[in-house]
């Protein structure tokens, strides 16, 4: 099942899970009757008591939440990025739903036989196919069984990783000292509206010095899927800490919810490392650009410390519009960020993504490596800053944006802003567009290799260095997504 | 009869390239078609292959009894019509192994055959590789990119030995090579020649003939076959050059 192949575990912790799950025999049931609770449409001061009350937190954070839902409200909806979609109505959208149960099927027949597909190309088995789309089985992975033994291993280090609101409860005096600190509520409107309303998210802890023996992903918390539109994640790497930290899943995620605004913060302190590893796949809307998620994410690492290390792997292949800039500022003296991306577009898909990266102590160095690909009638734009400040000394940038299309009818585009405050820097940055030319696609061709499996071929090859510095078994995952998001989109 | 093109006319953008050709290629054989550059060597190798654009206006293409016009060139391919590619083209990223093991099992799924597993495909590729001579590192590369050009040409005939086809079309293979390159890729035709497959070697040199003894050679010239003959054809044409033929097909 996904859920070995997501783990590098130490082989006798790995073991210890499978034997785990093989011997439960579904003796805690899967997810027990979730009562659905709603809170009434529209936004204001109430709707936020209302989520404050039922996540059932201190007066200071129904207090920040309020603070940051006043400075919304103050704001206008940005409009610089190279997107375009419709007014979105702030009070026609639900902002608490507590986990829903999806409605269980009778079997794999009756699920959409365009979702099976795709599940079989992914390769994913038959019984996660099951739970994915909701079939009832009674062989189904017993999630809290596998979630004890991993929370055991994790406790063992004293790592601490948490749904967001747990992490309100538990460990108050971390959440409230780092919570914003990267991603202030004031930092952009939908930075303020997820500050203001989000309902639930994952928290992360690595004490000083210690290694994370295990890729965490959001996969192992329970209703993790679930966690609603507006999530929270808090990572904080302590002295000399490492962890990989791995969000999404290559599967199809399909959500009736369409505007989703995330925010993810990572402090990174002296010596501590973090690589964190995305795959999007949220529901791009159909073939004619109908529906689909507007993906609005503000993800920032602070890298705090002296050779602090902060990672930000991406491989965006879903939602209608993505909108998102994985960052890091880089406060530590020799501290590094990375931003790796490939980001796919096809059909009417719009994404404006980069990255940027804020050069504030001495010696700092960042890298971003930034892949589009569009195809059908897309656009996909990446924008990205580079900041060096009056004291970054000896601060060093390499950008690489590269742009591949597919097709004539789509659109790529790059917005690089350079300031660059101190002498001693350098900043370089490249970039190309390049096409699938008729001469590779007919060496392929001759070759035995049919059109769609050459794009795939030429289009992981030309992402290769992106996909190169995720986790193993997303990586192999990557691969395939990338190849079936772009089926049919040259003819 | 493996190949069989019978009044073949093929044109590039309304300018008629071949016109009016003539070939017959048994299993077995090897044959060498030579001649002056731009007289339709490689507008020849591409319609076989099906490249687009390569319009075949009228005539036949034959192969294994069957008329191929109309195929789409990867099912070409894997009917067994390797292309070894006068300029091979570079794919950033995509090792050679990934790229063999994508189109080997591709074909091998098309001939209804087991996709090969890793260890055997493999140990394929080492056999392979001590066959045409080619190093480990090269294999290990994006397919011919930063490549030399013997390299490419040795990827080629690597490629062709992997995909064991049953025609082999050499579009210009030698050229640009050096003596040892030459000797690779002649050393490379010659051990696969089998008596079920066959070869036919475009070459604008006679030089390439002195290591593949081809068993018919003719002469391509406006898109014709102007003659064919034995290798002691190829000997004529280098001592006497091209013009010789020019002279002789205006005087008649």
């Amino acid at each position: 099942m996904k859920v070995y192949r997501r783990l590098i575990i130490m082989e006798e912790e790995k073991n210890q899970i499978i034997d785990e799950v093989t011997r439960s025999e579904y003796k805690y049931g899967f997810v027990s009757d979730i009562e659905m609770e709603t809170a009434p449409k529209g936004l204001s001061e109430d709707t936020i008591r209302y989520i404050s009350a039922k996540n059932n937190e201190p007066e200071y954070f129904l207090k920040a939440r309020l603070k940051a839902f006043r400075h919304w409200q103050t704001l206008e909806e940005p409009d610089w990025a190279h997107v375009d979609y419709p007014p979105i109505d702030y009070q026609d959208i639900i902002y608490y739903a507590a986990p829903k149960k999806k409605p269980e099927l009778e079997g794999l027949d009756e699920v959409d036989p365009e979702l099976l597909e795709t599940f079989k190309k992914l390769g994913i088995s038959l019984e996660e196919q099951k739970r994915l789309s909701g079939v009832a089985v009674d062989a189904v992975i017993d999630s809290v069984s596998v979630k004890t033994t991993f929370s055991e291993t994790l406790e063992k280090y004293g790592i601490i990783f948490c749904s967001f609101s747990e992490a309100v409860q538990k460990h108050p005096e971390l959440v409230k000292k780092y919570m914003g600190s990267a991603v202030p509520y004031s930092d952009n409107y939908f930075a303020a509206l997820n500050s203001a309303v989000f309902s639930d998210g994952s928290f992360c802890y690595i004490p000083k010095g210690v290694r994370c023996p295990v890729e965490l992903s959001t996969y192992f918390r329970i209703n993790a899927a679930n966690t609603g539109q507006f999530e929270r994640t808090l990572i904080i790497a302590d002295e000399g800490s490492y962890v990989s930290y791995m969000e999404g899943c290559t599967a199809p995620m399909r959500d009736e919810n369409q505007l989703h605004a995330a925010i993810v913060e990572i402090i990174a302190f002296d010596n501590a490392e973090v690589k964190y590893s995305t795959v999007q796949n949220w529901y791009p809307g159909n073939k004619e650009g109908k529906g689909g998620i507007y993906n609005f994410v503000t993800k920032r690492g602070m890298c705090k410390g002296v050779h602090s290390k902060i990672s930000w792997t991406q491989v965006e292949t879903g939602s209608a519009i993505t909108w998102k800039y994985p960052s890091c500022i880089l406060l530590g003296d020799h501290s590094v960020g990375e931003f790796y991306s490939v980001a796919v577009t096809n059909n009417h898909q719009q994404a404006d993504t980069g990255s940027k990266m804020i050069h504030i102590g001495k010696n700092t160095r960042s890298t971003i490596i930034s892949k589009g690909i569009s195809a059908g009638f897309s656009n996909n734009s990446y924008r990205g800053l580079v900041k060096i400040m009056k004291n970054a000394s000896n601060a060093r940038n390499f950008s690489q944006c590269d742009s591949l299309l597919l097709g004539d009818q789509c659109g790529a585009h790059t917005f690089p802003y350079i300031e660059a405050e101190n002498q001693s820097s350098i900043v370089e940055h490249e970039a190309t567009t390049s096409k699938i030319s008729e001469d590779q696609m007919f060496y392929c061709n001759q070759r035995g290799i049919d059109t769609e499996s050459a794009i795939g071929l030429i289009v992981n090859g030309y992402a290769k260095e992106v996909l190169s510095k995720l986790p193993m078994e997303f990586a192999v995952e990557a691969q395939k997504l990338l190849s079936i998001s772009l089926e049919g989109s040259v003819g | 009869m493996l190949l069989k093109i019978e009044d073949l006319h093929v044109s590039i953008g309304g300018k008629e390239i071949v016109k009016g050709l003539n070939l017959q290629v048994n299993a077995g054989e090897t044959h060498a078609i030579m001649g002056p550059n731009g007289t339709g060597k490689s507008t020849l190798a591409l319609a076989i292959a099906g490249r687009e654009g390569y319009e075949v206006t009228s005539g036949k293409i034959i192969y294994q009894g069957k008329d191929i016009i109309g195929m789409a060139p990867e099912e070409r391919a894997r009917a067994g019509i390797f292309l070894g590619f006068q300029y091979p083209v570079e794919i950033p990223g995509v090792s050679i192994t990934n790229f063999m093991r994508t189109a080997l099992n591709e074909i091998r799924e098309y001939r209804k055959l087991p996709i090969l597993s890793a260890s055997e495909f493999l140990g394929r590729m080492e056999e392979k590789k001590k066959l045409v001579e080619i190093q480990n590192k090269l294999t290990n590369r994006s397919v011919n990119e930063g490549f030399s050009g013997g390299e490419k040409k040795r990827n080629e005939i690597f490629q062709m030995a992997m995909l064991e086809p049953t025609l082999s079309v050499l579009d210009e293979t030698d050229s640009g090579l050096d003596i040892d390159a030459l000797k690779v890729v002649a050393n490379g035709v010659n051990t696969l020649k089998t008596k079920e497959n066959a070869f036919v070697v475009i070459t604008h040199y006679q030089r390439l003939l002195e290591y593949i003894v081809p068993d018919i050679v003719h002469v391509l010239y406006d898109g014709r076959i102007v003659r064919s003959g034995g290798k002691e054809l190829a000997i004529e044409l280098e001592n006497k050059g091209y013009d010789w033929i020019k002279k002789e097909l205006s005087l008649a």
